[in-house]
């Protein structure tokens, strides 16, 4: 069983038209059935990402970044240090197995934080520019950031070398390659360059190749399996290339008789490409190269969490595989569309239902994140992140530090 | 005699009523079979849970109080005067009516004519100075069968310089028509006698010190005085130095040489009363009341001490009395005259010449017993007593069932929290007996009786246009201490606008990089500060007006679409002595602890003329220190959480009525009434009170004085009682009334939209009392809400009141209802619906039957009361059987857990999927408690459960 969920910021309507999409209060397959709201930020939160099994950091607009407790929702640390709005985070795992946190933040400065100290262990200021993205390549123990300019650092926050970016818009994605590689997305093109660390551990960066088939700005970049990438452009443009060769396989332009249909974000299980498209969803299958399962919305309430389900698909998922593909778009939704769905007749394409919503956030959802079976934590622009989780799961944890609370008070 | 506390037998025999003075009836007293009963075997039912199988025949409990003078019980305080004689002094309550014509000057005689101790005056062999006798307490239980009175009697002695052998007896005493009340509350009476005694007695010492001290001053002077006539006189000349006249000097001066002596070793004795070892259990001293107290006498002795040559008595005292010379022979050095200049400045005491011959006994007038202890002490005492009085109200039987109840509610402390009132952190009986001090207690409460918060209006806080308030507004200052303390309180409008003014807050505190992490720290406590300022501002104001009049009418309205004439029946006695243990609740619960607490004594509405000329009782801190803040407060500082606490509108007359102080009746007709109460006249609170159940109301704040919710009071029996008068009439008018409370009991938020506020508010109330754990306040309950919901509301609030409002605002907030549809259920007071998910369950059918027979609140209530107690103790063993969660062995899957808690949820239980859910919200919110008791801290938000299916609208 495959699902989706989808953080739509659509028009704020409250009642819905298609009756597809109305899905009610009545959702069996829904097990999210307690929440926990988190307060903390003071501005819109935009990112999530997650330090270990049950540690997730977020970060936003308030130029704070806070270390919770997705078990008890607990706040562990707050991370104070940047002055401005964070535009990229990600998590750092050193050989000694210790997760940090790099930070980056409109302030033109990174930082290397511990979460458990909530210690702000390196830091540079001063950049030229602010960086957008940033990458780990865990195996060469180096990180790179994208913006402006292309920089590779050391586990040490030491600039290892750096290439300065033709293209004005900067670098807007970043994806690890096979073989060292890495590719950057700039405007309409993606440059592959490699990554090479020399006996004497200095570390050079090379351009190798430069894709130029979109024909618009790349929106999105992805990392499919060990074989494959995906890209997706503001136009609506899927291209799937191959990892090795820098070749690409297959071209599918979506369109939903819109005027506009960028291809907002990009999500993958490996076997099949999600894409938000336009105000669509779009199942993309790699095997087969083509469309499996779309659907495509009208309206959306607003700050909501979908979740969808592929069906007559048996999937021969393995537990441990991500099940959740994750959307969230930046971008703004034409609210007015085509006058009418079109039944296409595509041999093989299987529904997508909708299995249940998440209704919390006032705002916007800007990202979520999934601790499997410990629940799902959600940001959005109301300064708020919730905890999603299931309710009879955590009433059978909670009875069982019950009895063993019991025990150890020997009696009531 | 002296009674040993231990044995607490004063065995007299019967004496049959004869009129001789002196004589009176005492009444034997035995505990001794009661002592070998109760270790006899553990695992019998403790005697005070047996009820008699068999009650006797005469045993009509109003059968006696037929040939009593008296009304109800009282608290007599006698003196065995020197001058008169026996004298009664007061009587609490302090209301004629109450002793009717009950002979109180002939009750004192014969009270007081009890020999009960010989107070050893005088010089005893061996000593040259009068010793202070130090007297135990006794305890005396007496009858006088004629007058259909019985008292416990406590007699004690106070110090008094001027009295008799230094010493003057009192007595209070517990007068009942009931003997056999006497008798059984005998320990704790004599418990809390004891602590008004021993509260007397810390005064008396601390008074009798000061006047030794000042006598000491007057005998010195006095001394200094003589000295230096008999220096002018040996200097005149030794012909006239054996004349009568200097040789009668002479003596006078020996005689007040030797009275200094023996003041300062009463002195000496009075501060050695502390290490006297005391055989009384019962009187168990506060620690700190006796330290201060000793350290006052020590350092009085250690004054006095220095004085050993009674020489030294400086010129002060001559320079004071002005123009006298300057005697040059005295030997004082000056640091001993500095020394003694301060402390003196510090009494500011003028010694005045003590004439040779003292008055005659009968001249002087003796000290009232407020002034024979200090003020304050005297105040704690009475007010100990008033609640002695108030806490043994009521027949026998009532005591008793009280009794139980709390005893079974004390051992269930693990389900209490849910449908039970909080019983406060009451005196564990049997427990080891805390030193009580009533007066130091007093003290420290005065910080914490603060008022509720009163939610004053939704104008934004603009920092320049902070005035300083003015100081002795009460409304001021106490605004200032609400922001610190009430943060459950906090209605914020939305956590959303909330967070975006801690935003700019905050954001400004972190950016200024180079400030130190203390200026952050400050910065953000400033923030804090601003932030609960701002939830107090929040939205209510502009309400209030209207709502006191709005609710006028709705309170005449409600009692309209009410009940019929079932209501009129005659108060029944049960329904008195309900309401007097209502009232006494209160009032306990006022005295103990607890953040959110207010004192009902202390919510009379005065107006604030009256608040002024008291600004002794505010809580000092504030008035002096804060208004000198105000000028800077434009710049957030350390103060400021102070400062900007201070309610800039406090001016605005509005706020008049709302001001919060002492006791003072004046005008019960001015603003909100908020739970008032109780005191003294209890007659006539009782009438008021009951009339309120079964007719109308009368003043505007009934309604607040029903739901204390949301504003910050505890809320108590009494409020619930009244909330059953409410509850009775929703279930009767409302079909879907089982629905509705189906939902809150299965934790689903029920959100009660109206637009006229006194409706809502009331109905919110009388739902409340089906708010599985609503806090001791309240706290999850919300009466009255004008902004929209958001998630976190939902989440802190389970019962929330919703002004339905026809602007823009409410466009948001139908659209704020509607998105959150699937967690909350609804009930719109204007059109009577509900939407709510569908209730098929049987278990609320005898809670929620609208042909109901049921005519009372009170008894509604208690009905409720039982269902939900029966709920409650499901839930705990379900909660706590270990197999209905966890499996048995290692073999067994969850599948099986599942089938086994189904099976005994269904079968065992009989319930069904509906009257289920029930059980296992209630077992969360006991799981949760069990966890973590004082949860709700600071560190995470609580959890919101809630579940997918789809609700249906019920209509009448």
């Amino acid at each position: 069983m495959l699902r989706w969920i989808l953080g739509g910021r659509e028009n704020q309507s409250s009642v819905e038209k298609s009756p597809v999409l109305c899905i009610g209060e009545d959702q069996p397959k829904n097990w999210f059935t307690e929440l926990q709201v988190l307060k903390g930020h003071f501005d819109i939160v935009r990112f999530l990402v997650q330090i270990d099994d049950f540690r997730c950091a977020s970060a936003g607009d308030d130029g704070l970044i806070l270390v919770w407790n997705i078990e008890t929702g607990e706040r562990l640390q707050e991370l104070r240090g940047h002055s401005q709005q964070i535009t990229a985070i990600t998590t750092f795992t050193c050989n000694n197995g210790v997760t940090l946190l790099i930070t980056a933040s409109s302030d033109r400065s990174l930082s290397l934080w511990d979460p458990d100290t909530g210690n702000r262990v390196q830091t540079i200021s001063d950049l030229q520019s602010s960086v957008k993205c940033l990458l780990v390549l865990e195996r060469l123990c180096v990180w790179v950031s994208g913006g402006e300019e292309l920089c590779v650092w050391s586990k040490d926050f030491q600039l290892q070398c750096h290439r300065q970016n033709h293209s004005d818009t900067g670098i807007t994605a970043l994806t690890e390659l096979p073989k060292n590689c890495i590719a950057a997305a700039m405007d309409k093109e993606i440059v592959i360059c490699r990554v090479t660390v020399s006996p004497d551990s200095s570390v050079s960066l090379d351009e190798i190749h430069c894709l130029s088939n979109h024909q618009d700005q790349i929106r999105a970049l992805i990392s499919v399996n060990d074989e494959l990438f995906a890209s997706g452009s503001h136009a609506g443009e899927l291209i799937l290339w191959d990892a090795t060769e820098w070749t690409m396989l297959a071209y599918q332009h979506i369109l939903w008789e819109e005027p506009q249909a960028s291809s907002q974000h990009l999500t993958t299980n490996g076997k099949l490409i999600l894409a938000a498209v336009g105000s669509g969803l779009y199942v993309y299958s790699v095997l087969t190269k083509a469309v499996v399962a779309y659907r495509k919305f009208l309206s959306l309430t607003y700050g909501s969490v979908r979740m969808w389900e592929i069906q007559d698909l048996p999937l021969p998922a393995e537990p441990a595989s991500p099940g959740f593909f994750a959307i969230w778009n930046f971008g703004r939704l034409n609210k007015h569309s085509g006058p009418s769905k079109k039944a296409v007749d595509i041999p093989n394409v299987r529904t997508l239902a909708l299995t249940g919503d998440l209704i919390g956030h006032s705002g916007a959802v800007q990202m979520f994140l999934s601790f499997k079976e410990n629940g799902l934590v959600t940001c959005s622009t109301d300064h708020l992140l919730i905890l999603w989780k299931n309710g009879e799961r955590q009433s059978h944890l909670r009875s069982l530090a019950l009895f063993q609370k019991l025990e150890e008070n020997g009696g009531l | 005699m002296t009674v040993n506390g231990a044995a607490l037998c004063v065995s007299y025999a019967l004496v049959d009523d004869n009129t001789m003075i002196g004589s009176p009836d005492v009444v034997a007293f035995t505990k001794e079979d009661e002592y070998s009963q109760t270790n006899s075997d553990s695992l019998a039912l403790p005697e005070e849970f047996s009820i008699p199988l068999h009650p006797l025949a005469d045993s009509n409990p109003w059968a006696k109080t037929s040939y009593a003078k008296f009304t109800k019980d009282f608290i007599l305080i006698s003196e065995f005067s020197e001058q008169v004689g026996p004298q009664p002094l007061l009587t609490i309550p302090d209301n004629p009516k109450v002793c009717g014509t009950f002979d109180l000057n002939y009750f004192s005689l014969r009270i007081m004519s009890v020999d009960y101790q010989a107070s050893f005056v005088g010089h005893p062999p061996g000593s040259g100075y009068p010793r202070l006798s130090f007297v135990e307490d006794s305890r005396v239980v007496l009858g006088d069968s004629k007058e259909g009175a019985f008292a416990y009697v406590h007699h004690l002695t106070l110090y008094d310089l001027e009295a008799r052998g230094f010493v003057r007896p009192f007595c209070m005493a517990y007068v009942s028509a009931d003997e056999k009340k006497i008798m059984l509350q005998f320990q704790e009476l004599s418990l809390r006698f004891s602590q008004a005694s021993e509260c007397l007695k810390a005064g008396n010492r601390r008074a009798f010190a000061k006047e030794l001290q000042r006598k000491l001053q007057d005998l010195e002077y006095t001394h200094s005085v003589l000295q230096r006539e008999e220096g002018r006189q040996r200097e005149a000349g030794l012909q006239r130095m054996y004349s009568a006249y200097a040789v009668e000097k002479a003596n006078e001066l020996a005689n007040v040489e030797k009275s200094i002596y023996e003041h300062r070793d009463l002195l000496r004795q009075i501060s050695s009363y502390h290490h006297r070892p005391r055989r009384d259990p019962h009187a168990a001293t506060c620690q700190k009341c006796m330290t201060e107290c000793l350290s006052e006498c020590e350092e009085l002795l250690e004054r006095y001490a220095k004085l050993a040559t009674p020489f030294s008595y400086t010129e002060q005292g001559g320079k004071g009395e002005g123009g006298q010379g300057k005697i040059d022979d005295e030997g004082g050095d000056e640091m001993e005259e500095e020394e003694d200049e301060g402390t003196k400045r510090r009494v500011s005491y003028t010694p005045q010449l003590i004439k040779a011959k003292s008055a005659k006994c009968f001249d002087k007038r003796l000290k009232s017993l407020q002034e024979l202890c200090d003020e304050t002490f005297y105040e704690a005492t009475v007010e100990l007593l008033k609640e002695t009085e108030r806490s043994f109200r009521g027949d026998r039987c009532y005591l008793h069932t009280r009794r139980l109840d709390r005893a079974l509610r004390r051992k269930m402390k693990v389900t209490n929290f849910l449908f039970e009132e909080d019983l406060g952190d009451e005196e564990e009986e049997g427990g080891p007996l805390r030193p009580f001090c009533a007066v130091n207690h007093a003290a420290d409460n005065y910080t914490r009786l603060n008022p509720p918060p009163i939610v004053l209006g939704p104008e934004p806080l603009e920092l320049e246009a902070l005035e300083p308030p003015d100081p002795l507004d009460p409304a001021s200052i106490h605004e200032s201490e609400l922001g610190l303390g009430e943060h459950h309180l906090e209605s914020s409008p939305s956590d959303q606008t909330l967070g975006t003014q801690e935003s700019s807050e905050e954001t400004k505190g972190s950016f200024s990089s180079d400030k130190s992490e203390m200026a952050q720290a400050q910065m953000q406590q400033c923030v804090t500060g601003l932030k609960s300022d701002s939830d107090l501002t929040s939205d209510h104001n502009t309400d209030l007006e209207r709502e006191s009049s709005s609710e006028e009418l709705e309170t005449t309205g409600g009692e309209d679409d009410g009940d019929n004439g079932g209501d009129q029946t005659p108060v029944s006695l049960l329904e008195v002595v309900s309401e007097l243990e209502a009232s006494r609740e209160d009032d306990c619960e006022g005295v103990t602890d607890g953040a959110c607490e207010m004192d009902s004594d202390l919510l009379v509405p005065i107006d604030t003329a009256c608040c002024m000329s008291q600004e002794g009782f505010f809580y000092e801190a504030s008035s002096p220190e804060a208004v000198p803040n105000l000028g800077q407060s434009s710049q957030p500082g350390p103060f400021q959480t102070l400062v900007v606490n201070q309610e800039p509108h406090a001016l605005l007359p509005i706020q008049d009525d709302y001001a919060v102080g002492s006791p003072c009746s004046e005008s019960p007709a001015t603003g909100l009434v908020l739970p008032v109460g109780l005191l003294g006249d209890a007659v006539s609170c009782i009438s008021v009170e009951d009339g309120s159940d079964c007719t109308i109301s009368a003043s505007t704040g009934s309604d607040r004085a029903a739901s204390p919710l949301g504003y910050g009071g505890v809320v108590t029996l009494r409020h619930r009682k009244k909330a059953g008068q409410g509850a009775l009439k929703f279930v009767r008018q409302y079909p879907f009334a089982m629905q509705a409370l189906w939902c809150l009991l299965s934790g689903r938020t029920l959100v009660v939209l109206g637009v006229d506020e006194g409706r809502v508010r009331r109905l919110v109330a009388a739902l409340a009392l089906f708010v599985p754990g609503p806090g001791r306040c309240g706290e999850r309950v919300q009466t009255w809400l004008s902004c929209p919901v958001t998630l976190a509301d939902l989440q802190r609030w389970k019962l929330i009141g919703l002004q339905r409002v026809t602007s823009p605002l409410g466009a948001s907030m139908l659209y704020s209802l509607s998105r959150y549809s699937r967690y909350i259920s609804i009930l719109d007071v204007d059109q009577r619906t509900l939407r709510c998910q569908p209730y098929r369950g049987q278990l609320l059918a005898n809670v929620a039957d609208h042909r109901t027979y049921i005519r009372r609140g009170s008894t509604y209530f208690l009905h409720i009361q039982g269902t939900l107690c029966r709920l409650a103790a499901r839930a705990f063993l379900f909660t706590f059987t270990h197999h209905l969660h966890l499996p048995v062995s290692s073999s067994e899957g969850p599948e099986a857990v599942e089938g086994r808690r189904r099976c005994f949820l269904q079968e065992q239980l009989g319930l069904g999927e509906d009257d289920s859910q029930i059980l296992l919200y209630l077992s969360q919110l006991i799981t949760q408690q069990y966890l973590q008791p004082t949860a709700r801290s600071s560190a995470a938000a609580p959890c919101f459960s809630f579940n997918f299916t789809t609700s249906i609208l019920y209509k009448i």
